[in-house]
């Protein structure tokens, strides 16, 4: 057969690894900004937009979307071409994704410094980015189907199951977990309240670790590993079971985020168990990547991209390993809201996604650029201070999250706290954060010495942007199976067949927890003193989430004796009902909020807020001088209150167009108090909101809220 | 309206995860008998697609 000529696009490819490493770059500086700003708190300059909680998220997204995901690209794109023996299908669709992709992310890099956040984890981004991630991911899709419907080879390879998986969960997730009512552009709440939100939540939290940060990393360890190291894949049956075991167990686990909450107990369970599980196919594929290198370890001492996927896939077994201990329920005990799990997170990220990452770019630049890699030396050096960065940001963490826990949970021999004092917990554990800064530098020198070293690489050659192939043309592919064939053989070669199953075995899990979590209303037993936020509360919620106040504030107290005994009773359920989205938090580096209310006068809080050292002498949390200054906008209230009402919050009939007037009596009586402590303000001012709200925490089971909604008059 | 009530309006929406959890047992199992009787000559073909072309 006659073989036909054509070209792949390594262009497209180009792009997408120097917008990985442009991002790569800001997202990792971000985050040694944010380091410094837990030892450091005066860092961010006294201004909102560089403050710890505003640019958490912005490092966590850079990070992870933008990062891992131009990563995911680059080597998808490049994969998937070589594997499928095509170009990719339209240049077009590949230029719209690439440049969708970076305004999305630049889009992200304005709007959450801005304050403009919905206030979930991982999911921060407001509903307009929401809509445009969707469209850019179905052109992704397209671009991707298409490649594969043309192909000029019969069978998809492993790597491409994964891709496969990988975009249709991800757009499950992504559309699921952002249901939110728009309030004006850049507001929106969380259609599903409280439980059922953390729920949705963290179902989409863990998976977005699977799907975004695991499945595809794990497709482009199937291909590049091989590659680079030229054997195949250890065994091909080992990675069937890998492929569909890993993606029907990983949709399950989400709920061990939520050990101890108020979550029903037997989520919390189904969670465990299947986290537990997860060791199998996450080691089966540990194991399939390491022993692809069975009888070539002599050329992982020479070749420095070895060395690298080599760390990346001992990490991963290290974090999947890791992951089901910390879901079993007395391990989570002591690890949940503790600094542990943030290095039990950046073991992967540093590790798995940054190490795979750069073996991929120090394999791939030579290739598109005709050249050999500028310095083996300089690569070589970025492996070991990069290795060596990891450790120093991990080991600080582990021993941070096991000390806060001993600390939090120390009872002197009369049974009181030991520690009474949250900011004991806190100040013991500063030389570790500043430790941890140290490691992320040395990580952030390895980064930027492997940028000169590809940036000197491309120089000295030129872009291979056609790079010419040629195959013979596929004679039709057959739809039925052959005589005698298995049906993974069959599958292999049917993409949406291949599409279709994974969907359907994702959304298994997803299901199964939800649906009961919806239905079931013993799950979420109402209590009957719990009543919706006030129009103040409501705004000084919204500023709570726009501070980023659950990047370091939890609010669930887990029934645990050290935790009652220092918040108050634990939390319950029925507790959140209102709550548009659930602020349970993941973090304690401040002290659980939950029951804040009536805990202090109004003016304690509004010294604290405008310098939290005056109250609390050490403390790490930054000052808000600006929710001093700044006017609350009240013009957004009866937007907001109708959103609420739509979602079933009760308040009564036509309230919105009178909640107004209730908010400046609520603030009236919060700036009179102020003044009687001696503390002049205007009641207009965003700190009395804020004020409001935190007052208004913890409060209804106690039967102390005090809310009475004006009824508006009959005209209106 | 709230997101519940569409979910309610399925009837007997429960017995839907006893049977896909029914399903995806015997998946897996039809799945671990393939692997292990599959052919070897078959699959040491499949794991080298990637390395057929050399740049």
């Amino acid at each position: 057969m006659e073989l036909e000529r054509f070209q792949y696009d390594n262009k497209i490819v180009r792009n997408f690894a120097i917008a990985s490493i442009v991002f790569g770059l800001i997202g990792m500086l971000v985050g040694l900004y944010a380091a410094l700003e837990m030892v450091f708190p005066s860092l961010n300059l006294g201004i909102p937009y560089t403050t710890f909680g505003r640019i958490r998220p912005l490092h966590t997204n850079a990070v992870i979307f933008a990062f891992v995901g131009n990563g995911i690209f680059t080597g998808v794109y490049y994969s998937l071409q070589r594997l499928c023996k095509t170009r990719m299908y339209s240049d077009v669709l590949s230029s719209i994704h690439f440049w969708g992709w970076q305004l999305i992310i630049l889009a992200a890099a304005i709007s959450l410094p801005l304050g403009f956040t919905t206030g979930k984890e991982y999911a921060e981004l407001e509903w307009p980015i929401d809509i445009a991630i969707t469209l850019i991911w179905v052109v992704f899709g397209v671009n991707m189907f298409g490649t594969i419907l043309t192909r000029r080879v019969q069978h998809l390879y492993v790597a491409i199951w994964f891709y496969i998986a990988t975009f249709v969960t991800v757009a499950v997730l992504h559309i699921v977990n952002s249901v939110e009512i728009p309030v004006t552009l850049f507001k929106s709440y969380s259609w599903y309240a409280g439980v059922q939100d953390a729920l949705v939540q963290w179902w989409y939290g863990h998976n977005a670790v699977a799907f975004f940060l695991t499945t595809p990393y794990l497709g482009l360890m199937y291909y590049f590993i091989p590659k680079a190291a030229n054997r195949p894949v250890y065994s091909y049956r080992l990675s069937i079971i890998h492929f569909w075991a890993l993606i029907f167990l990983y949709i399950w686990a989400g709920p061990h985020h939520l050990l101890y909450t108020a979550l029903p107990d037997w989520a919390q369970s189904l969670g465990t168990v299947f986290s537990l599980m997860l060791i199998a196919p996450s080691w089966g594929g540990m194991i399939n990547g390491l022993l692809t290198l069975r009888g070539a370890w002599d050329k992982v001492r020479e070749d420095v991209v070895l060395k690298f996927m080599v760390v990346a896939i001992t990490a991963y077994g290290m974090s999947t390993f890791e992951g089901p201990m910390l879901s079993l329920k007395n391990v989570n005990a002591i690890g949940h809201f503790t600094d542990w799990i943030v290095g039990h997170v950046h073991i992967g990220a540093l590790g798995w996604n940054g190490m795979l990452t750069f073996g991929m770019l120090y394999w791939l630049f030579p290739r598109i650029y005709g050249k050999p890699l500028f310095s083996k030396k300089l690569a070589n050096f970025h492996f070991w201070i990069s290795t060596l960065g990891i450790m120093f940001y991990a080991i600080p963490l582990y021993i941070a999250g096991l000390t806060q826990f001993e600390m939090w949970r120390d009872f002197t021999e009369d049974g009181l706290l030991r520690y009474p004092n949250f900011l004991e917990t806190v100040t013991q554990l500063v030389p570790m954060y500043a430790l941890r800064s140290v490691g992320g530098a040395l990580y952030l020198v390895g980064f930027i010495v492997m940028i000169y070293n590809l940036v000197k690489t491309a120089l000295a050659g030129k872009l291979i942007a056609e790079e010419s192939a040629e195959a013979a043309p596929l004679a039709k592919i057959q739809h039925a199976k052959y005589a005698g064939e298995g049906w993974h053989r069959w599958i292999e070669r049917r993409p949406m067949q291949m599409l279709v199953l994974s969907l359907v075995v994702i959304l298994i899990g997803g299901v199964i927890e939800m649906i009961p979590t919806f239905l079931v209303k013993e799950n979420i037993p109402t209590i009957a003193s719990v009543q919706p936020y006030t129009a103040l509360e409501l705004q000084g919620r919204d500023i709570y989430l726009r501070e980023g106040c659950y990047t370091c504030h939890s609010q669930m107290i887990r029934p645990f004796r050290f935790e009652t005994e220092r918040y108050g009773e634990y939390s319950k359920a029925g507790e959140f009902v209102y709550d548009h989205p659930f602020q349970w938090g993941s973090k304690r580096t401040g002290p659980d909020l939950q029951r804040e209310g009536g805990k202090y006068p109004n003016s304690w809080h509004y010294n604290h807020m405008y310098d939290p050292t005056s109250m609390s002498p050490g403390s790490l949390m930054p000052p808000y001088p600006w929710l001093i200054d700044d006017d609350l906008d009240t013009s957004t209230t009866a937007a907001k209150i109708e959103a609420m009402q739509t979602m079933g919050v009760p308040y009564p009939a036509g309230y919105a167009s009178v909640a107004n007037l209730d908010l400046s009596k609520q603030a009236n009586e919060i700036a009179k108090d102020l003044l009687a402590s001696g503390i002049e303000t205007s009641p207009d001012k965003e700190i009395i909101a804020m004020i409001a709200y935190l007052q208004r925490l913890g409060i209804d089971i106690k039967g102390q809220n005090k809310v009475i909604f004006t009824k508006p008059t009959a005209s209106k | 309206m709230k997101f519940i009530n569409y979910l309610k309006t399925i009837a007997g929406v429960d017995i839907f995860p006893m049977i896909s959890l029914f399903i995806f047992f015997l998946f897996f199992m039809g799945l671990i008998w393939y692997v292990f009787s599959s052919d070897r000559r078959e699959m040491d073909a499949l794991k080298n697609i990637p390395l057929e072309t050399e740049e």
